[in-house]
């Protein structure tokens, strides 16, 4: 399957969209934890829908560099671009 | 700003628990009068929350062994096994725990802890894969960041996760180390082996259960969940605890993998510890000897286990998946959770308390484990306790009808 990087901001927008309990402003500096106030587990919640998705698994030394939705989305784009090569 | 400032949030939280005469995490026991009972803060408790499995902490037997170790190899080894030498009791009890599991291997650590951060640290190294249940005890989790191997989560008891996340690697060649426990600390729930060790054989991953809470709980002979799911022959590393069944402290891995040995100078949380004490290697031989003379240790265990689930469940207690020595009931605020816990040890009851985000649910619990030596008139005592303050905190619904008022 071939995503491209704008396909992967929608998605991972939505899909932090769909865990908040509360509605926020999703830009690519918002930091998931400190400012969407997810908690741990919705953080793995979302992470491990994600890796459903995109048929693919986030390290969990690449897990603890996210901070931001730019982190996430540069990591899951590596990660997939990975899986074709 | 000082160098603890980062730790700030946290220790608003630990502050917000309470003073120290209430604070479930500042909790001393003045003397411990049995396995079962002792007197904190003045009080004569019953004891529902120590993994003290078998009950073992004074047995007679356990207690005379450890003794006589004591007045012949003096209190304490002073150094790493690797530096200063082994007892012959360290070397015993590794035969007898490899004996036990009926494995060629064994090798005994100074804790629980220290044993999950040996293997995992050791067995998978650069180019290799850790696949790890995500509720997996601290343990694991530390043992897997100590290591230079790729981390990989599956989601809890979910082999098909696994089978992804494995079928994910299958052109990547470095070696794949699956870790699941036999129970889960918090919840008491037992991972579904045989399907993850099906797993295990059609992906050629290899598979480490940690038998902590299970060891002398399931199983025929209590070797534990790998021996009750009938799939000991899939296990290639079995790592566990003296601390709960066998009532001392330490940590072991058995297994039957050629090469172990070489273990002994690559592990460094085993080459870098001082070992054992002789009384707690004694105590732990004679604790394993009396598991395996006395199944009906583990009939009691069972059957006290299943009143104490029932009993809470039926009053309507949130709590976790299956019966096992490990009866946990969620609250829904650490508030309540917090006030829950005091009035449980007022009315002379000890309970862990366990709070998010160390819990699996993002919810507190209150977290019970049973022995062999609780009666059932301690049991019942425990399930009345919870019942009236679960009633009076509204946890659980009132038994009183309650008079509407027009």
């Amino acid at each position: 399957m071939n995503y491209s990087p704008d396909d992967i901001r929608v998605h991972v927008t939505d899909a932090l969209r769909a865990a908040l309990t509360r509605p926020a402003d999703i830009e690519g500096s918002t930091r998931i934890v400190q400012d969407l106030g997810l908690d741990s587990l919705a953080v793995m919640n979302l992470m491990m829908s994600l890796e459903d998705h995109y048929d693919v698994s986030i390290p969990l030394d690449r897990v603890a560099e996210i901070v931001t939705v730019d982190d996430l989305v540069k990591a899951v784009v590596q990660l997939t671009q990975n899986e074709r090569a | 700003m000082s160098i603890l400032s980062k730790f700030d949030h946290l220790a608003q939280t630990y502050d917000r628990l309470g003073p120290a005469d209430s604070n479930p995490l500042k909790v001393t026991f003045d003397r411990i009068l049995s396995s079962t009972e002792g007197v904190i803060n003045g009080r004569q408790t019953i004891l529902l929350g120590t993994n003290n499995y078998l009950g073992l902490t004074f047995d007679e037997g356990c207690i005379e062994q450890s003794v006589a170790a004591v007045r012949s190899f003096g209190t304490g080894t002073t150094g790493s096994r690797v530096a200063n030498g082994s007892y012959s009791g360290h070397r015993d009890l590794e035969l007898a725990m490899a004996q036990f599991y009926g494995r060629r291997h064994g090798m005994v650590f100074s804790t629980g802890y220290q044993a999950n951060l040996s293997m995992l640290s050791t067995l998978a190294g650069r180019e290799d894969y850790l696949i790890l249940d995500s509720d997996s005890h601290a343990s694991i989790y530390d043992g897997a960041r100590l290591g230079h191997a790729e981390v990989i989560r599956f989601r809890h008891n979910d082999p098909d996760d696994l089978f992804k996340r494995l079928r994910r690697l299958k052109d990547h060649p470095g070696s794949k180390l699956i870790v699941v426990e036999g129970i889960y600390s918090m919840l008491g729930d037992s991972a579904p082996l045989a399907e993850i060790a099906q797993v295990k054989r059609e992906t050629g991953a290899y598979l480490l259960v940690d038998e902590a809470h299970s060891m002398g709980v399931l199983g025929a002979t209590g070797r534990g969940l790998s021996e009750a799911a009938g799939v000991e022959a899939d296990v290639d590393f079995i790592v566990g605890t003296f601390s709960k069944s066998l009532g001392s402290v330490g940590g072991f891995c058995v297994s039957d993998i050629d090469g172990f040995e070489v273990l002994r100078v690559a592990c460094r949380p085993y080459m870098f510890t001082a070992s054992l004490p002789p009384a707690v290697i004694a105590s732990t031989q004679e604790a394993l000897r009396r598991m395996i003379q006395e199944p009906g240790m583990r009939v009691r265990l069972r059957d006290n286990a299943e009143r104490l689930y029932h009993g809470l469940s039926s009053l309507g207690f949130q709590v976790g998946p299956q019966a096992s020595p490990i009866v946990s009931v969620a609250v829904n605020d650490n508030e309540t959770a917090v006030r829950f816990w005091n009035m449980l040890l007022h009315g002379g009851l000890y309970v862990n308390l366990a709070l998010p985000p160390a819990t699996p649910t993002n919810k507190p619990l209150m977290r019970a484990s049973i022995s062999a030596a609780h009666t059932p008139r301690q049991i019942d005592t425990a399930i009345a306790l919870f019942a009236d303050i679960g009633q009076r905190l509204g946890v659980i619904p009132s038994r009183e009808p309650v008079a509407l008022v027009a």
